[in-house]
């Protein structure tokens, strides 16, 4: 019972907070809230530039701890299948001494028992399935996200005022 | 049946020795010369003809397997439109190393008509053994053939993104590693990468 109260009033802080807390963005009109697409359904319109990939090679900070990391480079090209897995030529373990690329998490290397394997365990072998590049594109929807570090921080201050 | 041949070769050797007899000198040099002219551009022709992709891809095993494969990459199509076509990086540009290269290439007509990699199976199961000798030949002669177009010299490094500063300009620009060490697969699709140093 306790906890179903703690759980509760965390969503109830989060719902409040939501509000106040969110992104400013430009909302998106009613008349395009349907859809994006800004063409009759029989008229093929021109379709917008492609978008740069990001490769920064900065890290990117994670919205919450246990996020996949999102890639800052490109990867045009990089043969993942039966045969090869090209991200894991520089992410593999024994390949970040030469490539100095960040090792994929230790998680990457245990079986669904939590039981350590030698290798990249299978079921974590198609990287693109959880890590993507990330594009130079804006915002076509507003992102109201709220990170968790500002849910605590709004949680303590409110606390403060009490 | 020695001795034979040798009768043989003997009366040809005594009928270059003679001066000739019907034919003046003057058309004997001349048509030497013209026949050396056919003979040499006949040759060259030859030789640029079997140096195109056409030539290449009129052979279903290049066609269904490493042409189609090299279509999605930036070697065959980019923004600039500037393209790499098979002799490109797989054969010398040098007159010499051609030759070499194309000597190396009957092997090839052997393979091709014994059909040794003419289904997709057989050229899978070929695939490594294929690559490891490109692999071998790039690493060979310093990866000659991408030096052609992408010349370190004028390489800048500003245009690059961090991470590909950072390895040429320190283990390319030490001559530590060459291109094909890093840049396998970059036209083509890999074969298993098992036991490759830096897989």
């Amino acid at each position: 019972m306790k906890t179903l109260l703690g759980i509760s009033a965390v969503a109830l802080v989060s719902v409040l907070l939501s509000s106040s807390f969110s992104v400013s963005a430009e909302p998106i009109p009613a008349d395009k809230i349907a859809t994006l697409r800004e063409a009759p359904l029989n008229v093929e319109p021109t379709p917008p530039a492609m978008q740069k990939v990001i490769n920064s090679d900065v890290k990117e900070v994670r919205n919450y701890p246990m996020q996949p990391p999102v890639i800052p480079h490109k990867i045009d090209g990089y043969q993942v299948n039966l045969k090869v897995n090209k991200c894991m030529s520089c992410h593999d373990r024994s390949r970040t001494g030469d490539s100095q690329a960040p090792m994929v998490s230790v998680t990457h290397y245990m079986d669904r028992e939590n039981n350590f394997l030698a290798t990249l365990s299978p079921r974590r072998y198609f990287c693109t399935q959880c890590h993507v590049p990330q594009l130079d594109a804006k915002l076509l929807v507003p992102n109201d996200f709220v990170d968790m570090d500002t849910l605590i921080k709004a949680d303590i201050n409110k606390e403060a005022k009490h | 049946m020695i001795a034979k041949l040798l009768a043989t070769l003997k009366k040809v050797w005594v009928v270059l020795r003679k001066p000739s007899v019907h034919y003046s000198l003057g058309f004997l040099t001349l048509g030497g010369f013209i026949a050396g002219v056919i003979f040499w551009g006949g040759f060259n022709t030859a030789l640029s003809v079997s140096n195109t992709e056409a030539f290449c891809i009129s052979c279903h095993e290049m066609e269904n397997n490493v042409y189609q494969e090299m279509q999605s990459t930036i070697h065959f199509t980019n923004r600039s439109g500037v393209r790499a076509t098979c002799p490109d990086c797989h054969v010398p540009h040098n007159w010499t190393d051609k030759i070499a290269r194309k000597m190396q290439a009957s092997k090839e007509v052997w393979g091709k008509v014994f059909g040794t990699i003419n289904t997709p199976e057989k050229f899978e199961a070929k695939r490594r053994e294929l690559a490891e000798h490109e692999w071998a030949r790039l690493k060979a002669n310093d990866s000659l053939e991408c030096r052609n177009c992408h010349n370190f010299d004028y390489m800048d490094f500003t245009r690059q993104s961090p991470r590909a500063a950072a390895m040429h300009s320190t283990s390319l620009a030490s001559g530590e590693k060459t291109c094909i060490d890093c840049h396998k697969g970059i036209a083509h699709h890999l074969p298993d990468m098992q036991g490759v140093e830096g897989w």
